[in-house]
């Protein structure tokens, strides 16, 4: 929801990044204020995971320009558990398993340390329990998830349940949702935007990155972005993704100058 | 006799060897006499052996540890922390040799379970038919050397159509520094039985000793045996075991081992799966540290048709140690549609700890699937960086990641008690910091 007193979370300027030496991000500009929902859509290989890993601080990629403000932090001077603990959270397009840990487990270690991070109390594992349980059953996950190793033979769409609830386990400011609608069935996408729209307020934001128009008739974004090579080429409302979804993306290219120069 | 620089220290041995069975009975006198004089016959493994390559165990050989003595003064209280409670049935070995005191049999009338001399009378047919049968002590101078020094010995046996719903624990208790044990099992399981055998080796004193060991384990047509193995002695102790399970039609054995004590260790498991439609399964974790090395050679034989093993064998080195892996799997003419795979995985969590892993297969037969991989490795960056996005700290991320690995392993215990213990074991090896 756009509202003109809100205050900025997240302030992108110039951000340019590579990996191995080759430049992925090439200068994006983005203001996440709170209480907005943004998407960012566009082509496979345009750089959006790559933009939302840089977010959560992988190092794999180096930032060679540009800068992040995340509230009142150089969120580039942070490590990834850093960022987490100040309230980013990304849901990967890929999370992966880890045998041997029991989700439980991981969830708890999670939840806590973020929790110790806010100055607030710590849960024990059987207070955790009923705490976790309480959040599976607005996902409409099975509790046996729990005792199993953290997204091990866990299904396309569980592991995309998996990470919607450590979203609502750590109440994030923003939290970055990279493709968590793919692979989701109808009643999955439902039960998810469903467990999405609770979580968000006027406090916090949210990204969602996503090649589906679907998505967004759960929730509702208040921009749209469309990034093609590694810049964010045109912003609009959320007409604009059903706009791409008729039209494709090739359109763009063309309208690209004077359509970026209206909105800017 | 071979000459060997460890000849004076056999021909020791030997002299020690002068105890006759309390109740002498013939058969078990000559398999006694046929294994001392395999080790007249035999040399100690030098790292020329193709079998001995990585692990060196001249030490051990200039040790003069003669033969444990029956050690009574140990209490229940003093031991009573390695107990599981899931464990009905508890047979206790102090170096070696059989302790009725601290031993408990909860459920005898279920199975026979006790010290083999109280057997030896009553059921010689079918001892005579199973021990020393499938231990082979030929080339083999540790089986040979503990068939020689043969007296007690863990003996199960599960009769037909038995399950034992409750795990046996033999627990084998190191105290005495300085000499050499000899712990013996035999586990008989009658067609369609079923057992839990927790198997454990664990000490009292962190001082050097010698646990030469060899266990056996025939099952029985469509049979079952759930077999967990626990090797944590002494950090300063020689463990040298043998392991041989012969299994026959439709029988299932699973095996899950954990090395963590020992200077030096070496655990030989031999598998044959000699009638159609075997079945096993074979977990396996080292964790070792400082300067510990342990080898672990295993030898999976398909003898006949429509058999099955899945083998998992995982390493985690720290320190300068050293841990050995050969996992041999063979295929004979016959062994038509075998299902097989191996994998051995193994984590380095210093500069100077070292592996060697090495798959060794031998297919003799056309229609088989046999799958098998070796990877070693640091810990996974994506993986790391996922706990980290969650607000793990880089050491909580690395820690967290090394215990789960080892955790893999103790998972597939259904004892919950001792999954615990193991747990907690991994946990602290695994945190620095
Ligand atoms: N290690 C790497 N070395 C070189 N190029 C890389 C590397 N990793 C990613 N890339 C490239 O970066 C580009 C952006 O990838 P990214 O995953 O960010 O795209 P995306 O927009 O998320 O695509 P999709 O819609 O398919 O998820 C791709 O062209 C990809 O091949
Ligand atoms: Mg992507």
């Amino acid at each position: 929801m756009i509202n003109p007193n809100s205050t900025p979370i997240l302030t992108v300027r110039g951000l340019r990044a590579s990996i191995n030496g080759t430049e992925i991000l090439k200068g994006i500009d983005l203001t996440v204020k709170s209480g907005e929902i943004h998407a960012i859509m566009g082509l496979n290989g345009s750089g959006k995971s790559t933009f939302a890993k840089v977010l959560a601080g992988h190092s794999a990629y180096e930032v060679t320009g540009g800068s992040i403000q995340f509230e009142d932090k150089d969120l580039l001077e942070l490590p990834p558990e850093e960022r987490a603990r100040a309230g980013l959270f990304l849901a990967f397009q890929y999370p992966i398993e880890i045998p041997g840990v029991a989700n439980t487990q991981f969830l708890r270690l999670a939840y806590n340390t973020v929790q110790a991070q806010r100055g607030k109390e710590e849960l024990d594992p059987l207070e955790f329990d009923d705490f976790v349980r309480e959040k599976m059953k607005l996902l409409e996950m099975k509790p046996d998830f729990l005792d199993r190793s953290v997204n091990e033979g866990f299904s396309g769409g569980e592991k995309k349940r998996n990470e919607i609830l450590q979203m609502a386990l750590l109440e994030p400011k923003l939290s970055i949702l990279d493709e968590t609608d793919s692979g989701l069935d109808i009643d999955a996408l439902k039960i998810v935007a469903q467990g999405v729209n609770q979580i968000t307020n006027k406090d916090n934001a949210t990204i969602l990155v996503t090649h589906y128009q679907r998505l967004l008739d759960y929730i509702v974004p208040d921009y749209v972005h469309v990034m093609q090579a590694g810049r964010i080429v045109i912003t609009g409302g959320k007409e604009l993704a059903l706009e791409l979804e008729t039209r494709g993306y090739d359109w763009i290219n063309e309208n690209n100058s004077s359509i970026a120069g209206v909105l800017a | 006799m071979t000459e060997s620089p460890h000849a004076d220290y056999l021909a020791g041995l030997l002299r020690s060897w002068s105890e006759k069975p309390t109740r002498p009975l013939s058969w078990l006198n000559e398999l006694r006499a046929e294994a001392i004089d395999r080790v007249s016959k035999q040399a100690f493994p030098t790292k020329r052996d193709e079998e001995w390559r990585f692990t060196d165990i001249s030490t051990l050989t200039h040790l003069p540890y003669l033969p444990s003595r029956p050690e009574t003064s140990l209490q229940l209280q003093d031991i009573d922390h390695l107990f599981l409670p899931e464990a009905k049935n508890r047979l206790v070995f102090v170096d070696g040799h059989f302790h009725q005191q601290l031993s408990s049999l909860k459920n005898p009338d279920e199975l026979i379970i006790g010290n083999l001399p109280d057997f030896s009378a009553s059921h010689s047919s079918i001892l005579e038919s199973h021990l020393g049968q499938h231990a082979a002590f030929d080339h083999n101078i540790f089986t040979a050397l503990n068939t020689a020094f043969l007296r007690d010995s863990a003996l199960l046996i599960i009769p037909k159509n038995t399950t034992v719903a409750d795990p046996v624990h033999l627990l084998f208790i190191a105290i005495q520094p300085e000499v050499t044990s000899y712990p013996r099992c035999l586990l008989i399981g009658e067609m369609g039985s079923s057992v839990t055998l927790v198997e454990e080796y664990a000490t009292l004193a962190q001082s050097a000793y010698i646990t030469n060991s060899v266990t056996e384990i025939a099952l029985a047509a469509n049979a079952h045996a759930n077999h967990v193995r626990i090797q944590r002695e002494s950090k300063q102790a020689f463990h040298l075991a043998n392991c041989s399970v012969a299994l026959d039609h439709a029988s299932r054995y699973q095996s899950t081992s954990l090395s963590l004590g020992s200077q030096i260790s070496r655990y030989n498991l031999d598998i044959r799966l000699a009638e159609e439609a075997a079945e096993c399964s074979v977990d396996g974790l080292t964790l070792i540290s400082n300067r510990q090395l342990a080898d672990t050679h295993t030898c999976i034989d398909h003898v006949k048709p429509n058999g099955t093993s899945h083998q998992q064998h995982k390493c985690i080195v720290d320190g300068a140690a050293h841990a050995v892996f050969n996992g041999k799997i063979i295929v004979r003419p016959h062994a038509q549609r075998t299902n097989s795979s191996q994998s051995s995985r193994n984590l380095l969590l210093s500069k100077t700890a070292q592996i060697d892993t090495k798959p060794q297969l031998e297919i003799f037969a056309d229609d088989v699937k046999c799958a098998h991989g070796a990877t070693v490795g640091q810990l996974d960056p994506e993986e790391i960086f996922y706990l980290k996005s969650r607000g793990l700290s880089e050491v909580a991320a690395r820690n967290l990641l090394t215990y789960a690995f080892g955790a893999e392993i103790i998972s597939r215990i259904s004892i919950p008690s001792l999954k615990q213990q193991l747990e907690q074991i991994v946990l602290n090896q695994t945190q620095s910091n």
